[in-house]
């Protein structure tokens, strides 16, 4: 190791030069700075800033702001992909029913994933300003964002920006002057994956153990201490303003016609890519032009398989390079969107091994609530284990085949398992004969070496 | 049960363990952001951490005693959430990612190297109490894997020669 090298220091940036962004096309990143500092309030609000609280809170219409939700076809960025408008549509409200809370679900820990995290450390305040949208459109009257423990500097930087909105006046008793009165607490959490489930995320905020709640009913209905909630992904709220400023049509036309969806998308890719980053693309863009703007794999590597948005997403190949990454598109292919950061893994890397790392990781972050999910995923791992090391047994394909079809939709309480099932069925669909050859039996190479990385 | 939140912090005390008054005043602060006292409870477990880098048992009692609700509710979550510790660690806490797109790009050869430079595993402490080493989700560090996070910085990628400086910042 040369000792030139510098302190490896992570720092979150989007790879995309100020000079290539425009509020036009570039909707969640075109204030964001090349130096990566943060968008302070000042900056923010010479930047268009709060003109859509401004606007829309003295419009006294949360209806139309619903209807803008709908109509751009705002689906949810945290992987569910669930129109947002309609979200708000079935919030309960009026009469005697209690006014409730908006929930920011910024506790991003899906494997793959680290898209919110720039968001809220380089911009703060269209977090915010999303925010208060929503809650106008809900008429919550509190807010909480659910920040995962580890992001320590969004942290820092939200609770700076919470305090700087609070003296502009954006939050308090009189938002914007409109009469409209919101808030919102900064809520850190202390691991574990399942809080992202948005019921569990619920009873965490509520200083319980993050067990998932029955549904019906929805958090609409019933959320955060029985009060209506609606819980939202940092990226989700995030495009509110622009939808409110420049209108459901613009937003639409964002994405072009290949797709249904619309606006832009948090595009990213990890694994042994050359420039591994974050892209605000139109949403369809597909896996290959991802792949491009990353520089291709590593080392002259060839692609073997990839995830188009997390470990909880379904294994595409080589031939899905070229379908556009929307939420429908990519459901047909028997995988999700998810959250639309790629993973690549290159034709030397092991599925097997690979299985066996993400369901090590289910496994682990099952709450253990019920026992498909409790019970199952430990036995995937255990199967995986033994044929990683070409130590399996005939018939421990098959009985992964089943473990992932008992874990699959509709089966256990909430969507961990079966977003545990979906990258496993996938695998053993697609690559059938890596998993194979781990039988004791079989004449094939197990594959018990570390994975080949080359050099970091 | 006690169901009065006590504010007497020489009340609390019990064993040793005495609830720092500005412990308690910031737990009750936390408290306000929500409708139920219970609701601040992780905040009061990491509250407790921040001063004594882990929760011994007689901060459960102190804990449930201020949020007015039953020892084993705050039990339950102590041991629920994966970054609470029940019971010592190191001065230094490293989280070392091992999710997939780590594992893609160097956790094994990352974790081996740890190994090898502070003779501990993967939930170990070192013998002189300096690290503990756990594993972690995702740290969202994905573009720089493989990662890791010690104490509140993050680092990616880390190569295994990059560990002796990296490693001498936290005494």
């Amino acid at each position: 190791m040369n000792s030139q090298r510098q302190s490896p220091i992570y720092k979150s940036r989007l790879l995309q030069p100020v000079a290539e962004r425009s509020p036009e096309t570039h909707p969640l990143t075109w204030r964001l700075r090349d130096d990566g500092q943060v968008v302070d309030l000042k900056e923010y609000q010479s930047k268009e800033g709060y003109q859509a609280v401004s606007q829309v809170l003295n419009g006294h219409d949360p209806g139309a702001v619903i209807a803008a939700m709908k109509e751009a076809n705002v689906r949810g960025r945290g992987g569910a992909g669930f129109s947002a408008g309609l979200k708000w549509s079935l919030t309960m409200q009026g009469g005697d029913i209690p006014r409730g809370y908006i929930v920011c679900n910024a506790d991003e820990m899906e494997p793959g994933t680290f898209k919110d995290r720039l968001l809220m450390e380089q911009q703060p305040h269209l977090l915010i300003e999303g925010m208060i949208l929503a809650a106008f459109a809900n008429n919550a009257r509190y807010g909480y964002i659910f920040l995962r423990g580890e992001y320590v500097e969004s942290a820092r930087v939200l609770s700076e920006a919470l305090a700087e909105a609070r003296d502009a006046g954006w939050l308090g008793p009189d938002v914007a002057g409109s009469g409209f009165d919101f808030d919102i607490a900064l809520h850190t959490g202390a691991g574990r994956y399942i809080c992202g489930e948005e019921t569990a995320l619920l009873n965490s905020l509520e200083g319980q153990r993050a067990n998932p709640r029955a549904k019906p009913p929805f958090p609409g209905q019933s959320g955060a201490w029985g009060k209506p909630t609606v819980v939202n992904n940092v990226e989700t709220l995030c495009n509110a303003p622009a939808v409110m400023l420049r209108g459901a049509d613009w937003y639409q036309g964002l994405s072009g016609d290949g797709t249904d969806d619309g606006g832009t998308k948090l595009y990213g890719a990890s694994g042994l890519v050359n420039r591994p980053g974050l892209w605000e693309l139109p949403i369809g863009t597909t896996g290959g032009e991802l792949l491009e703007l990353a520089g291709g794999l590593r080392d002259g590597k060839k692609l073997k398989a990839w995830l188009p948005g997390g470990a909880s997403t379904g294994f595409l190949l080589p031939e899905h390079l070229d379908l556009p990454l929307d939420f429908d598109t990519v459901g047909k292919e028997g995988s999700r969107l998810g959250t639309g950061l790629i993973t690549v893994v290159t034709e030397d890397q092991s599925m097997v091994a690979l299985m066996r790392n993400l369901e090590q990781f289910f496994a682990r972050e099952s709450c253990g609530w019920c026992t498909p999910c409790r019970d199952g995923l430990p036995w995937t791992v255990k199967l995986l284990l033994a044929l990683e090391r070409g130590e399996g047994e005939a018939g421990d394909v098959e009985l992964l085949d089943k473990l992932a079809a008992d874990c699959g939709p509709a089966q256990t309480f909430c969507a961990h398992a079966p977003g545990a099932a979906m990258p496993l069925e996938t695998a053993l669909r697609h690559f059938r004969h890596e998993f194979e050859q781990g039988i004791r039996q079989s004449k094939g190479k197990p594959h018990g070496d570390p994975i080949p990385v080359g050099e970091v | 049960m006690e169901q009065t939140p006590v504010t007497d912090p020489n009340t609390i005390a019990t064993d040793g363990f005495r609830l720092h008054p500005d412990d308690e005043a910031a737990m009750r602060e936390e408290i306000g952001h929500f409708e139920q006292p219970q609701a601040a409870c992780i905040e009061a477990l990491k509250i407790v951490q921040r001063r004594h880098g882990w929760v011994p048992d007689d901060a459960i009692t102190a804990i449930a005693r201020v949020l007015g609700v039953g020892p084993a509710s705050v039990e339950g979550v102590a041991t629920f959430y994966s970054l609470i510790f029940r019971q010592p660690v190191g001065r230094h806490i490293i989280l070392v990612c091992d999710s997939s797109s780590c594992f893609l790009t160097g956790f094994d050869q990352l974790r081996d190297a740890l190994g090898e430079h502070l003779g501990i595993g993967l939930g170990e402490t070192t013998a002189d109490g300096r690290f503990t080493l756990l594993p972690v989700c995702c740290l969202g560090a994905c573009d720089g894997g493989p990662a890791l996070m010690i104490d509140d910085d993050v680092y990616g990628p880390v190569a295994a020669g990059d560990l002796p400086d990296l490693l001498e910042g936290y005494s």
